[in-house]
């Protein structure tokens, strides 16, 4: 079902954690709401959930204005950072709640967790409490407590903050296959640039409260709307007026009009990627993204003299 | 060297205070078994233990139910004032029973404020519902006291997660709310239990006093001890079984909590 998101705004006190912010969140997309702390993406995510109220504007979704509904009425899943078990119960009557609220006959429900515990491979694990289970499964445990209920949308509070690169880096992947596989409307809010390039098909960037930009991972990252979200979503340097991504400098032996002196600082080896961190006559650091390659072919050394230019810049008004 | 001396103190201590008063309390019963038993089963020493248990059965479901509603508004709640609710709730514990039994005969006596009760043959001084108001005063505060804290910890993250996927705010009240206080809840039962049966000082005032009628235990006790003229046997008999029985309550509550349920 779709989401959209009309003119919302919300103060806490004196702090405007929402000004006038309008999103849309198409029929089986997957939406990543980006923005660093404070940029108010949770706050916008608990109103679409009904579990904040807005001062002004309206939510509606699959057409329906549910601004004055309470979350219970409202047909959203939602996962919390940390996770929000019910301590209380198994693995099982965590994931069958929503069902045994709705009265659901017990033989309906048993087959719907059991298919639940399949999809997010807790078999086995059902008559366990979330204090027997890790992290990662505590919160594919949430996921398929939010499925339950077979959702209009489910909505996501920076899922995997709290868990470790590895799992997290395991469970977006695995996120990602699962809405290929339900086409469940999803929003997800993060403040990981690349967890939401990698898990998103829409990536709305938001800070201090507003929304800068809405578009693919690849428009954000390569026609950013402002400084804002170019320095934010991938790195960017910016050069008296202009900023220039790290893998867009050009690394030279010898000067050449428009280049820039610098120095090498340190050479950072990732693989086959290789980052050089290097500062220029003013003090300035700036950093280079550049192969293995063309560093040994440039024979690279740290405390060497080179030069860098922008092979391309972006400038904004 | 110095762990084990500092557990020796700790053990000397609690003999000192805690076990030597009890055992010698046992000891003293033992030493007149016949009389203590003629004590105990007299048809007015029933009669108070009957009053203490109905009386303190009374206090406890009433402040169980209050003192769940009460932690509930000072942690949760969005009201002013709440703070000063969280201040008041404490009072019974500064104030002396003696004191609480003084204001509830001023309140409740015929020239009081609420003295039409009195007045019109609605006894409450020197009958149970005096003796009720009495220990629910004296006992108000230990359940909203542990579920406080309790109520804290949990956080509102759960309660939530229920009303997203659908439950009503009784729903959740009864399926998360309570079965995450429930420990707190039950230590909260324990301690209300074990002051309201133990509670003499205000119910010495309100009560009267009568034996058969408005005497609850621990005032059995003080009457047993008071007129013994030599004969301690039935004052140590049923202090025997009071303590008997609030001993059984903790050990109860050890056995019924699950490892771990409470650090």
């Amino acid at each position: 079902m779709s989401i959209s998101i009309r003119h919302i705004t919300k103060r806490f006190d004196d702090f405007v954690a929402l000004d006038d912010v309008s999103v849309d969140v198409g029929k089986g997309s997957l939406t990543a709401l980006l923005g660093p702390s404070g940029s108010g993406k949770s706050t916008l995510l608990r109103i679409v959930a009904g579990l904040e109220a807005a001062d002004h504007g309206a939510v509606f979704i699959d057409g329906q204005d549910v601004t004055a509904r309470p979350p219970q009425k409202r047909g959203v899943g939602f996962v919390f950072q940390h996770y929000a078990a019910f301590k209380h119960m198994t693995v099982h009557d965590n994931i069958a709640f929503g069902l045994a609220i709705r009265k659901r006959p017990k033989a309906e429900i048993a087959e719907r967790v059991n298919q639940l515990l399949r999809l997010v491979q807790l078999e086995g694990l059902a008559k366990r409490y979330p204090s027997q289970l890790s992290g990662g499964q505590r919160q594919r445990m949430g996921l398929a407590r939010a499925l339950a209920i077979d959702p209009a949308v489910l909505l996501l509070d920076e899922p995997f903050g709290a868990l470790d690169a590895r799992v997290r880096a395991e469970l977006r992947d695995w996120l990602r296959r699962l809405h290929d596989e339900t086409h469940t409307t999803t929003v997800i809010v993060t403040h990981d640039q690349e967890e939401a390039m990698e898990v998103a098909d829409q990536v709305a960037v938001m800070s201090e409260g507003q929304i800068e930009q809405v578009g693919s991972p690849r428009e954000v990252y390569e026609q950013p709307a402002n400084a804002f979200v170019m320095t934010f979503v991938g790195q960017a340097h910016r050069l008296g007026d202009t900023f220039v991504r790290p893998h867009d400098l050009e690394v030279t032996l010898e000067p050449n009009g428009s280049t820039r002196e610098v120095m090498i600082d340190r050479i950072v080896h990732f693989g086959f990627d290789v980052r050089l961190d290097l500062v220029g006559g003013d003090g300035e650091r700036l950093s280079v993204q550049t192969t293995r390659d063309q560093a040994e072919l440039l024979e690279l050394v740290s405390g060497q003299i080179v030069y860098v230019r922008p092979m391309r810049a972006t400038t904004f008004s | 060297m110095g762990r084990l001396s500092l557990r020796f103190v700790a053990l000397g201590y609690l003999t000192l205070i805690l076990i030597g008063p009890l055992a010698m309390m046992v000891w003293r019963t033992a030493e007149d078994l016949d009389g203590a038993w003629t004590a105990i089963t007299h048809p007015d020493t029933v009669a108070a233990f009957a009053l203490t248990l109905k009386v303190a059965a009374i206090a406890v479901s009433v402040n169980t139910v209050f003192g769940i509603v009460c932690a509930l508004v000072i942690v949760r709640g969005n009201i002013p004032g709440r703070g000063l609710l969280n201040a008041f709730i404490d009072l019974p514990l500064a104030l002396s029973p003696v004191i609480v039994g003084f204001s509830l005969i001023a309140l409740y006596g015929v020239n009081g404020w609420f003295g039409w009760f009195q007045r019109n043959g609605f006894e409450i001084l020197f009958a149970t519902p005096g003796i009720v108001l009495a220990t629910i005063f004296v006992t108000l505060p230990f359940v909203a006291r542990e579920v406080v804290p309790t109520l804290r910890e949990i956080g509102t993250e759960q309660e939530q997660a229920a009303q997203t996927l659908g439950a009503s705010g009784w729903q959740t009240f009864w399926r998360i709310t309570l079965p995450s206080i429930r420990w707190a809840v039950v230590y909260g039962v324990v301690l209300t239990t074990a002051r309201a049966i133990g509670e003499f000082g205000a119910v010495a005032l309100v009560s009267g006093n009568i034996a058969g009628q408005t005497q609850t235990a621990t005032l059995r006790v003080e009457d047993a001890y008071q007129f013994a003229y030599g004969n301690y046997a039935p004052a140590y008999g049923i202090s025997f079984v009071l303590a008997a029985t609030a001993i059984l309550i903790l050990v109860l509550m050890i056995v019924l909590q699950p490892k771990g349920a409470r650090r």
